[in-house]
């Protein structure tokens, strides 16, 4: 049993039970959420570790760590602002919000606060062309979306995120 | 019983199987379409795009649902608005197809021109140029000038080793996934893939070591542009400077069809060198491809630092140069002198014109021709085995494949590729083996037995397998001696005796030998000695070829004392050698010309590829010669001959000449040069496909093995089989060195708690109570406990079951 | 204001509430169909409904479920919740505001094609939704309208939801497919199709969200009821996902057929800042661009209306864009957007997308020539028919209206003539 077996067991256990017995790779994307929880990235080991669980190769694993842009094999921000830059937001003010945010913070879109904490991106359409400037708030503990957003509430979240644990 | 399908390709008529391909049809009648992510062995999947061809169908009326005619009584051909990929559509009947329509034309060009705006277009300093199918198709389809501009291109790593044999240029990787899908579809090693998306879609790799499969210079081959290189041939010449001698691989019994590519270099003095082992093809043997095992052992060692090149003659205890006549006459007198007592013992490396000469020369002597194998059983393989027209792509549904004792991806890797394809076609495949092995993932049956059950086993045989049509057994030797090899055969032989087809094409026997030339042994008479130390003490003088027994640990310094004489011929100054009165120094199989007896019985032809160092000659030369002193006239200049008084002396042999060994035909897929777009660089096969010999009828005079002691009690040691040794020929890879296994003996987790041990920590054996040696402990709980496994040919002499202690080195934990 | 059919939840306060969905005649056409249809029945409804897929192709949803492999066994149902067109946001009100409706549509295609197990593989970013819907299924389990034996028919089911991990590839059903296979998300080569040869290799039918939710009402109601809304050839209702330059951007649910100027004008409130309306992306950014006159606003959303101007409606993401904004810029962010969403599986879509991003780049900074902008049309038109999904065509399609149909805003300087 290895590591993330011996964290996760119930909750891989309940993930498999989705899928078809004989159809365990079904569940790699689940599991690379659960790997990717704690650190916000998805380590070497991971990999490895997932690939034994599903009777997998790792470069399996890591095509697909590769091709989904949810996961991260870099350690960047703990938390990450995705802000949708995408066509309709973009209509309604969403390169501006961003250029704002990240020039109160200091960093360019895509770049990571000095304290290492939160990264600040601009990501495709997020399905919420109504309600632009949005961002999703992606982290540990899931991903959240945030609409409406004034660059003040999202300063305000910001400082929040720094601050907290 | 197949469909056939009637279809007009540029105006040409072709009828090919149902379900063909366009592109295949075509290839059929000769008309090229290109293509570059389609290979003929893998499903096609329609990524490049490069196979644009128009097709029309017959316009079918909906009531009567008949095509519609026109005027003139012809069918109405209705052409769909979109070119479609001719690698992804079937042939359908009255189907038209147009490649060379100016529409056509157009999307061609424009799918190559979409390729090259993100390659480097580096061809001279590219290892491919010259065989690259990008390159080729760009001088027919590609524009004149570049539109995409230069300073768009993106900068990628050129030379990213993907583990130690296989390197990357990622500027050069045209994303075709003809290496990952061959690594997955193929073999069954999904050991590289792709990473991120979109153009930016590289290949990495993630196993531990990196690429971690036996097969991957077969991606090399395939790959259409220069992004995959081999470690070995990376930079070392131009394709079109090469010269191409066709050969046959030399590591095991398979006899992959192998092409040496050699040139003249400076630094051998303008002398021809091998520059790289390539795959030939040969679809009833290896198809296009070869394992790394071959690709990167099959030569090296010729070329080694320490090749014997002049002879050897022991003067006052010490082993001076001698002059070939001196050497030889002192060889011929002691061996003549020991008539009756001569021991001859041959290595299964051996050409079979070399054996012959050997066997002649013993017969001549009286003496006993011995051969240094540890599987028994090719006396009933001549008997039992894959009669003529054999060919394991045949088998399918309905057939069944039964491999015991052995682990055939490492011992015969195509045969396990082959049996594999057979499986994903429809046959039963059943493995007998005390452990699983990589078979067992194509296996629709496992028959688990303890190591000395093997017989009891085969009366766990499925139905699958007691009522298929076609059968095929595999047998190796694992965890066997000799005397147990011997009953196991003997009890194949008489399971196989029974079937209802056997005679008949894929029907029969197959023994697992660990040499590429040992049923060619067992074909003209030698036979294994049941204790090798035994036939060394009784014999008055020995005549070795192509065996270390005292290097292998099969006989004792002590058992050689009695001998008179000691006459080694080698490549190398070997253990055996260092003790032996006359040492002569025999030529490569890749200096000479000669012929191999495969594992299916398939008698096939190696060329001279490169000139022989000064000094050595072919084996059936030097034991031609001894055998002229000794009033015994063989062929000792020119391998056909040779050949021809084998073919008459030797049953099986009969009516076999060099030139039916060099017949060819027609295979499909078709591969080499001019369709190097299409199959890749695999050489096509112009020198031979061989001759499978004719099944020996009558009684079989079994060879039998004194029943030896082969169980002991507590911890026995067992031998196994594993590819990457450190036998002579491996460990004189440059190429495979950083591969080659540690040491290790493998035992149940169980066992290694009990004597305090774990995986990677170093130990060291003691076998029957002798001295220590170093190993390093791999655990599997997959075999049964109470056993140690020792692979072969890695310096831990165990040739049978033998009592074995194993105790933790200190401090030795291993990083 | 009519009735809601499938964004219930703006009448009915709580109705993703298990109970109140119930007491609102929830599971009623559930019920109906397995305990008193045959599934070939089921099928026949929905087929003589003239229900059309909601995803964006239009394809007749009745019909598909008509081409299942009966010899072939399990069989599943995978709803396609990837919901990734730019401009899209409708799914997502769906499975927040009526999950259960969405759930019972799925569960009615699973009898109607003897599928024991159905996925909801939604786009990774609604992972809070997907917690939530966790919670709705369990409820259902809990209900008994999940689960072995349904109503003592001997008919069982289950509902697992996957999380996807941002790929808009995954919204094409092959693709999403070969995801939830736990494989790289690129599509597959068609035929075979899902209904024969769909997940795991099994029988599969594939259907949108909002597809999903009409099947409920259809078959509680009738298709003749159903074919009373919209036009002839696409009947039903619409959610339409309006965003961009417009008052009011937000989901709307109207009649198919409903014209463009309702839409936006009647509904959307109009063009924000006293600007014009200058052009509409009808199906998000995979949108041709339609010149916004005034025919075409007078234009009704179906089908086949919008094909007739030029364009297609797709999923029904009503992209409004005014005059201040210029075309240059708009065709720089959907290339952007199809080059980052390239699976790369295809030569034309992963190097054509790539090399129209430079191109639209060096154009939209001023800094290329007008013979630049003739050979972005070329690249488009050198992908057009070639690539192996929709993904490619969709890429080319606000370059080649966005050039054709607004010429004016493509003028770039004259190259200096060398002297």
């Amino acid at each position: 049993m290895n590591q993330l077996q011996q964290k996760y067991g119930p909750e891989i256990k309940k993930i498999l039970a989705k899928y078809p017995a004989d159809q365990k790779r079904s569940a790699v994307m689940p599991l690379l959420y659960v790997a990717q929880r704690e650190k916000m990235f998805i380590s070497k080991q991971d990999m490895d570790e997932i690939a034994q669980v599903l009777d997998l190769k790792a470069t399996e694993v890591a095509s697909i760590v590769g091709f989904y842009t949810l996961y991260h094999d870099q350690k960047e921000g703990s938390s990450r602002i995705q802000i949708c830059t995408d066509l309709p937001c973009a209509l309604r003010g969403a390169d501006l919000f961003a250029e704002e945010l990240c020039e109160q913070l200091g960093i360019r879109l895509g770049g990571t606060t000095a304290d290492g904490k939160v990264t600040v991106e601009g990501v495709m359409c997020l399905a919420a062309c109504d309600k632009a400037p949005m961002f999703q708030l992606q982290n540990g503990s899931g991903i959240y979306y945030h609409e409406n957003q004034t660059v003040d509430q999202a300063l305000e979240l910001v400082d929040s995120l720094r601050n907290g644990s | 019983m197949t469909n056939t399908v009637t279809l007009t390709i540029d105006d040409l008529q072709v009828t090919v199987p149902a379900g063909t391909l366009v592109v295949d049809a075509a290839k059929r009648i000769g008309i090229d379409i290109p293509v570059f992510c389609y290979h003929p062995k893998m499903e096609p999947v329609g990524m490049c795009r490069m196979c644009l061809v128009e097709v029309g169908r017959p316009q079918i009326d909906r009531e009567t649902r008949q095509p519609v005619l026109d005027e003139h009584g012809s069918p109405v051909v209705q052409f769909g608005g979109k070119l479609e990929t001719g690698c992804t559509v079937q042939v359908s009947e009255g189907m038209v197809v147009r490649g060379v329509t100016e529409k056509v034309q157009a999307g061609r060009n424009e799918i190559l021109e979409f390729i090259l705006t993100s390659h480097p277009l580096d061809c001279p300093i590219c290892d491919k140029g010259g065989e690259c199918p990008l390159q080729n198709l760009t001088m027919a389809h590609g524009p004149g000038t570049s539109r995409f501009l230069y300073d768009d291109k993106i900068q990628l790593a050129k030379h990213v080793p993907l583990g130690e044999l296989i390197y990357l240029d990622r500027e050069r990787c045209i994303q075709c996934a003809r290496c990952t899908r061959f690594q997955d579809e193929v073999v069954g090693d999904p050991v590289i893939g792709f990473f991120n998306r979109g153009r930016s879609l590289e290949i990495v790799t993630f196993s531990d070591p990196g690429f971690d499969s036996i097969w991957s210079g077969n991606t090399t081959d395939i790959c259409t542009v220069g992004a995959l290189t081999t470690a070995d041939f990376r930079f070392g010449a131009r394709p079109w400077e090469l010269n191409a001698a066709a050969s046959i691989c030399n590591q095991c019994p398979v006899g992959c069809n192998l092409t040496f590519n050699t040139r003249r270099e400076a630094v051998s003095g303008g002398n021809f060198v091998i520059k790289r082992a390539m795959p030939r093809q040969n679809e009833a043997v290896n198809e296009i491809w070869i394992c790394d095992k071959g690709r990167f052992t099959s030569y090296h060692f010729s070329e080694s630092e320490d090749r014997l090149t002049q002879p050897l003659v022991r003067v006052n205890g010490e082993l001076v140069p001698a002059e070939w006549g001196e050497a030889l006459d002192i060889a011929a007198e002691k061996l003549g002198a020991a008539r009756g007592s001569l021991l001859a013992l041959a290595g299964g490396r051996l050409s079979n014109e070399d054996l012959f000469n050997m066997k002649s020369l013993s017969d001549h002597l009286d003496g006993q021709a011995v051969l240094d194998t540890h599987v028994a059983g090719g006396e009933l393989v001549a008997a039992y085995g894959l009669a003529p027209g054999s060919n394991l792509g045949d088998l399918g549904p309905g057939d069944a494949v039964l491999v015991i004792a052995c682990d055939l991806e490492q011992e015969a890797p195509l045969w396990w590729l082959r049996v594999k394809q057979a499986a994903e076609r429809g046959a039963t495949v059943v493995v007998a083996n005390p452990r699983l092995t990589k078979l067992d993932r194509s296996a629709s049956h496992h028959i688990s037995y303890t190591y000395g059950q093997e017989i009891s086993a085969l009366e766990r045989l499925p139905e699958a397998f007691t009522k298929a049509r076609d059968r095929v057994v595999f047998f190796g030797a694992e965890g066997l001696g000799l005397a147990g090899s011997a009953r196991l055969a003997k009890a194949l032989a008489e399971l196989v005796s029974g079937f209802e087809r056997t005679g008949m094409p894929n029907n029969g026997l197959v023994a697992v030998h660990p040499h590429p030339n040992d049923q060619g042994a067992w074909e003209l008479g030698f036979r294994p000695a049941a204790d090798l130390a035994a036939a060394f003490s009784a014999a008055g003088a020995a005549y070795l070829a192509g065996s270390d027994p005292l290097g292998d640990g099969l006989v004792s310094e002590a058992d050689l004392d009695g001998l008179d004489c000691l006459v080694v011929q080698d490549l190398f100054l070997t253990e055996t050698a260092a003790r032996a009165d006359v040492v002569l120094p025999a030529q490569a199989y890749v200096e000479r010309d000669g012929s191999y007896t495969s594992g299916e019985r398939r008698v096939q032809r190696f060329f001279s590829a490169v000139p022989e160092p000064a000094g050595t000659r072919p084996d059936f030369t030097i034991t031609a010669q001894i055998a002229m002193r000794l009033d015994l006239e063989l062929e000792s200049r020119i391998a056909p001959r040779a050949f021809a008084n084998l073919a008459a002396a030797c049953p099986p042999y009969q009516g076999l000449t060099y030139v039916k060994l060099a017949r060819v035909e027609e295979q499909f897929p078709i591969v080499g040069r001019g369709d190097m777009y299409y199959g890749g660089t695999t050489y096509e096969n112009s020198q031979g496909l061989g001759v499978q010999l004719p099944l020996q009828e009558g009684v079989v005079n079994a060879w039998d093995a004194p029943a030896v002691q082969e169980t002991v009690a507590g911890l026995s040691a067992v031998p196994i089989t594993r590819l990457y040794d450190r036998g002579a020929l491996a460990s004189r890879s440059r190429t495979l060195a950083p591969r080659l296994d540690e040491v290790q003996v493998v035992l149940h987790p169980k066992d290694a708690a009990a004597l305090d041990l774990s995986s990677g920590r170093k130990a060291a054996i003691h076998l029957n109570g002798g001295s220590g040696m170093e190993v390093e402990v791999a655990l599997d709980p997959g075999i049964p406990q109470g056993y140690a496994l020792v692979p072969r040919s890695m310096g831990v002499p165990v040739h049978r079951p033998v009592g074995a202690s194993l105790r933790a080195l200190e401090g030795e934990l291993a990083a | 204001m009519p009735d809601y059919i499938l964004l219930r939840h703006r009448q009915i306060p709580d109705l993703d509430r298990l109970e109140v969905y119930m007491q609102h005649g929830g599971f009623e056409a559930f019920k109906k169909a397995v305990t008193t249809m045959k599934p070939e029945e089921v099928v026949e409804e929905v087929f003589q409904s003239g229900l059309r897929g909601r995803g964006g192709a239009g394809f007749p949803t009745g019909l598909k479920w008509r081409f299942i492999d009966k010899n072939n066994t399990p069989r599943y149902v995978v709803a396609n919740a990837d919901e990734s067109e730019p401009g899209t946001f409708k799914d997502r009100e769906i499975m927040e505001g009526n999950p259960y409706q969405f759930f019972e549509g799925v569960m009615i295609c699973a009898y109607a094609v003897g599928a024991d197990t159905a996925y909801n593989y939604m786009r990774g970013e609604f992972w809070e939704l997907a917690h939530v819907l966790d919670d709705k299924l369990a409820a259902l389990e809990e209900a008994g309208l999940l689960g072995d034996d349904l109503f003592g028919t001997g008919f069982s089911l289950r509902i697992h939801n996957h999380l996807g991990a941002g790929a808009y590839i995954c919204g094409e059903e092959t693709a999403l497919l070969e995801s939830l296979e736990g494989k790289l998300g690129q599509p597959r080569l068609r035929p075979p199709f899902p209904p024969s040869f769909g997940l795991y290799g099994k029988p599969t039918i594939v259907n949108n969200v909002e597809t999903l939710a009409n099947v409920p009402p259809i078959i509680e109601k009738g298709w003749q009821w159903y074919k009373s809304i919209g036009t002839d050839r696409s009947p039903g209702p619409k959610v339409f996902s309006l965003s961009g330059n417009v008052e009011k951007p937000g989901n709307y649910e109207l009649p198919l057929g409903s014209t463009f100027r309702e839409l936006i004008f009647e509904h959307g409130g109009g063009i924000p800042g006293g600007k014009n309306i200058k052009g509409i992306m009808p199906a998000g950014a995979s949108s041709a661009i339609i010149v916004a006159d005034e025919e075409a606003l007078d234009t009704p959303m179906d089908y086949e209306s919008v094909q007739n101007v030029g364009s297609l409606l797709g999923s029904a993401s009503i992209i409004v864009i005014d005059d201040s904004v210029s075309m240059d810029w708009l065709v720089k962010k959907t290339l952007h957007f199809f080059k980052h969403e390239s699976c790369g599986k295809c030569t034309p879509c992963r190097e054509g997308t790539y090399w129209m991003t430079h191109l639209i780049d060096r154009i939209e900074a001023g800094m290329a020539g007008p013979d630049q902008v003739d050979l972005l049309n070329t690249v488009a038109q050198n992908i057009e028919g070639k690539c192996l999904c929709a993904l490619g065509e969709f890429a080319i399609q606000a370059v080649m209206t966005g050039i054709q149909r607004f010429p004016e805003d493509w003028a770039q300087p004259e190259p200096v003539a060398a002297d």
